[in-house]
């Protein structure tokens, strides 16, 4: 509660506020986390002045007496709300690429070196937490889902590590801005998009309809593939759309290029149909290269360069 | 991953049973409706937390609570005040329990557990009720650990739980003994504030005493400095009864407050009595009291009264003489009060009384001879006398002949009275029985006592005690003894068995010291205490001051308990670190990408002295961090190396 009135004020935001990332495993020492009462914590207190003062008013030993041990477990109870924080060691993790529109997922590890179990640590981004235990002397793998919406590189920001264990009335917490970062490739266009015609210069032109090349075998239909080479005999036994595919495609020359498409779109969409068709040809297996204003990657197959081009897309311009 | 905001089924019967623990010793004062209500809604939360049906909804809650509090209205006549206040409690906890949905909800209601398990201590402030209230707490605040942690076990969170209690222990004491202490109550308490203690009334009227001496209750403890004075002796007096209406006896008109005077041969007895709250402002000192408590004032028929009632036990010191003379002047004004008799009432022992005065000269003689007639008649002494009618004492004395102490007080002063001798009626407790563990003596309310006081020329006012004429082994043994073996007694006064005779004195010793110490640590007492502990001015500022200290350097302490901990557990990374941290103070801080090899590397340039240690140092660390299979020795060298570096 208090974090939320205290987030907008400029003062504290300098103090608190955004910070270059910090590469390495994170320690937090003690000077790095705060605690204050949460909501339950000040109605806690109220309660307890409640206690007090009936126990003032009718002369109540026994008031006095449970009224100064629920303090003073208050009092134990931060001691041991900082300790299940403090000394934490936060690394980053792995982080797989993701596309624009996606959730990315940010691994973190939280490692406790320490003789006694931590738990019910959160871990907040953007109003929502991930929990987790430590046991003494173990790691866990935290992943935080963070929402990638542009491309290129998607840092997680600051993350609040907090702790309301044991008792719920009092909440300690850290700010990290662990040094790690996603690579997040554009959305690909989701429309009909059939592949582009592959270039004459160089390589063996494909010929409609079949001739020299091989037929390969079949695959699921997908919605870039050429009428021309749906299994047509198969939808009439009611086998459902399947695509021939030819080895004699695998050696075609494909270009996707930035000119190909047309001059009205904006830079955003054209790297979205781009990738779109990276991932079609990569799908049908074919050779491919992608060519960008200022860019060429030379045509190629495979993972690698799947990965070269989305990456190249996913930067392009930044 | 994501935190699930409903409360798991165990967590849920784990507030509700410490809830029910806390609600639980409020059931037999509350109305019977309430108690209805909070036993169905908390079935109803049981099925709907198993049936994992809704809630109902927020009309169906408002309704019960406008109708509950509407209740309290009727029953109590007031929706304030300790009572009805304590049902309005109960009453919204169950209601709150029909809204329990969220964690939120849950920390809610334990808050309002922990308050209703204070408002207990309105009414029983015993060892057993703090035992409950203890296990109580423990179980709320293993909820709130529950609602912190909801993935960890019941055993574990109460585990925790009861060690947060058990390190919050010391702290607390401190802060029960050093919070300054503020003598309440604040503002004016409500009207039933101090409803239902037992103890002798502002009048008396046959029956009311028998009724009192069938409460095993204890009126007060008395420490005697020296040794006790005979059981005979043990004369409490309470107040003095003045006005009679041939039934009932009141006090008349207001005693004037005076000075104690009176006369005695003997030395007299130091001792401390702990009065428990009576409601009622006079206090008891055995007869007769030379010595005022601070806070009050004593009249001029010998009855000490203090300036408030007694709502709190309290303690005062006493000194009394039980051999005595009053021998005060003789004082027509004083005396006229002790001759008043209403008309019209008991004629058989006004002409009894009557023929005495004539045929006997002297007061004093008369006085034996009423004490004759009832130890010559064939009087019982019982705690069950037959209903008397409109002349009670005719009936008395020559009817039934059965009665308890105050039918043979309220006889015999009529009697003095009918024949012209000013007489008075005293009531208090007679007896005690010393608790052999602690030494106490405790009187408790089957101790309750009525006796006569009567005026003879030259010697003042003199005891007489009628009872004792026709029961001595009242005087002797005690209520239990004199009593026949039929009459309603507390289970206790009158058990033969040994042992529980003694588990029942060592329960008393203990309830004793719990009161001495817990309960009846009040302001005075804080002040007397901290002054022997050393604190030379006890005022506000310099306890608090103290209490500051006192719970940093208690909660410093615990610190350094619990971050023992928080270091890193494997040696071989602390004793790197502790290098690393030697180097880096002599200006080669290791960087953070910097691995051992590297840093080892870099170090041993810079400190071309010490580069063969230095190498030595990262050589172990690597072997005993990355090697296959660590040698123990290896630590045990590394240790030596590192304790020993220096640059």
């Amino acid at each position: 509660m208090f974090q939320k009135i205290l987030s907008r004020s400029p003062l504290y935001n300098a103090f608190f506020g955004p910070r270059l990332p910090e590469p390495g495993t994170i320690f937090l020492v003690q000077k790095r986390v705060y605690i204050l009462p949460t909501r339950a914590g000040l109605l806690f207190a109220m309660a307890l002045a409640v206690m007090l003062i009936g126990s003032i008013n009718y002369n109540l030993s026994l008031g006095y007496l449970l009224t100064f041990l629920l303090a003073s477990m208050a009092l134990v109870a931060i001691l041991h709300t900082f300790r299940n924080l403090v000394h934490l060691h936060i690394s980053p993790g792995r982080v797989d690429p993701v596309f624009a529109g996606e959730v990315a997922w940010f691994e973190l590890f939280v490692e406790n070196r320490s003789g006694y179990e931590r738990c019910s640590i959160a871990l907040w981004h953007h109003g929502k937490a991930t929990q987790c235990d430590v046991a003494s002397g173990r790691g866990s793998t935290v992943s935080i889902p963070v929402a990638a919406q542009m491309r290129g590189w998607l840092a997680p920001g600051r993350i609040t590590v907090d702790t309301r264990f044991p008792i719920g009335l009092l909440r300690a917490w850290s700010y990290i801005q662990p040094d790690m970062r996603c690579i997040v490739y554009p959305r690909p266009y989701d429309g009909r998009l059939p592949l582009p015609e592959p270039s004459a210069g160089s390589g063996e032109k494909r010929v409609a309809g079949g001739g020299s090349d091989d037929f390969a075998g079949l695959r699921p239909y997908q919605a870039s593939d050429s009428p021309r080479h749906i299994n047509w005999k198969a939808v009439a036994r009611g086998q459902g759309l399947q695509t021939k595919v030819f080895s004699g495609r695998a050696a075609a020359e494909l270009w996707l290029a930035w000119d190909q498409l047309p001059a009205d779109l904006d830079l955003e969409s054209k790297l979205s149909r781009l990738t779109r068709w990276v991932l079609s040809a990569d799908q049908d297996g074919l050779r491919y290269g992608l060519r960008l204003p200022g860019l060429e990657l030379a045509p190629d197959a495979g993972e690698p360069h799947r990965l070269a081009c989305l990456r190249a897309l996913a930067l392009y311009d930044l | 991953m994501i935190s699930n905001p409903s409360i798991p089924l165990r967590h849920l019967f784990w507030l509700l049973a410490g809830l029910a623990l806390v609600a639980a010793p409020h059931m037999p004062r509350l109305p019977w409706w309430i108690n209805l209500i909070a036993l169905i809604v908390l079935a109803w939360r049981v099925y709907l937390a198993l049936a994992e049906r809704a809630l109902p909804g927020k009309w169906l809650l408002t309704l019960f609570v406008a109708g509950g509090v509407f209740g309290v209205y009727l029953a109590y006549r007031t929706i304030f005040g300790r009572d009805a206040g304590v049902a309005l409690l109960v009453l919204f906890l169950s209601l709150k329990l029909l809204e329990l949905r969220q964690p939120r909800d849950a920390i809610v209601l334990v808050l309002l557990g922990y308050v209703l398990a204070l408002t207990n201590f309105f009414y029983s402030q015993t060892l057993p009720t703090a035992g409950l209230m203890l296990a109580s707490v423990l179980a709320n605040s293993a909820t709130l650990v529950n609602l912190a942690a909801p993935t960890r076990t019941l055993r574990a969170n109460l585990k925790t739980a009861g060690l947060l209690l058990a390190q919050a222990g010391p702290v607390m004491l401190i802060l029960f003994f050093l919070f300054p202490r503020v003598q309440g109550p604040l503002w004016g308490l409500p009207q039933d504030a101090y409803s239902g203690v037992t103890g002798l009334s502002d009048s008396m009227s046959p029956g009311l005493i028998s009724r009192l001496s069938q409460s095993d209750a204890i009126a007060f403890r008395v420490k005697f400095q020296q040794d006790a004075p005979a059981r005979r002796q043990l004369y409490w007096r309470g107040p003095v009864f003045w006005q009679f209406d041939g039934r009932t006896w009141r006090p008349g008109e207001l005693r004037p407050f005076g000075e104690i005077s009176f006369e005695s041969a003997s030395p007299p007895y130091e001792y401390e009595v702990t009065l428990e709250p009576h409601n009622h402002n006079w206090l008891f000192a055995l007869e007769l009291a030379s010595k005022v408590p601070p806070n009050a004032r004593v009249t001029t028929d010998y009855t000490l009264i203090s300036r408030t009632p007694v709502r709190n036990r309290m303690r005062y010191d006493m000194r009394s003489y039980t051999n005595f003379t009053t021998g005060a002047a003789d004082d027509a004004d004083e005396l006229k009060p002790g001759l008043q008799l209403p008309q019209g009432f008991n004629p058989r022992a006004r002409r009894l009384a009557q023929e005495w005065a004539t045929s006997i000269a002297t007061d004093a003689a008369i006085a034996q001879r009423a004490l004759a007639y009832f130890r010559e008649q064939e009087f019982v002494y019982t705690l069950e006398p037959p209903l008397l009618g409109r002349d009670s004492v005719d009936e008395f004395l020559f009817g039934s002949k059965r009665g308890f102490c105050e039918h043979y007080a309220s006889s015999f002063v009529f009697l003095m009275r009918a024949a012209g001798v000013p007489a008075r009626v005293v009531t208090g407790y007679q007896g005690g029985d010393i608790n052999p563990v602690d030494g106490y003596m405790m009187v408790r309310q089957s101790d309750a006592h009525a006796w006569a006081e009567v005026w003879l020329q030259g010697r003042g006012w003199v005891r007489f005690d009628p009872t004792a004429a026709a029961s001595p082994v009242r005087l002797e043994s005690g209520v239990a003894a004199a009593v026949p073996a039929t009459d309603p007694l507390p289970l206790m006064a009158r058990t033969t068995l040994i042992w529980l005779r003694e588990a029942r004195h060592n329960w008393d010793a203990l309830a004793n010291k719990w009161n001495q110490l817990v309960l009846g640590y009040n302001p005075e007492r804080q002040r007397e205490f901290l002054t022997r502990a050393g604190m030379s001015e006890p005022s506000w500022e310099n306890m608090a001051l103290t209490l500051f200290w006192g719970v940093g350097g208690l909660l410093a302490l615990l610190t350094a308990w619990l971050l023992r901990r928080m270091r890193t557990t494997d040696p071989v990374q602390r004793l790197w670190l502790r290098f690393c941290a030697k180097l880096g103070r002599r200006g080669s801080p290791r960087a953070a990408h910097e691995g051992p090899a590297d840093f080892v590397a870099r170090a041993a340039e810079r400190h071309p002295g010490e580069a063969a240690r230095i190498r030595a140092i990262g050589e172990r660390y690597i072997a005993l961090r990355y090697g296959v299979r660590a040698d123990p020795r290896m630590l045990a060298e590394l240790r030596a190396l590192v304790r020993e570096f220096s640059v």
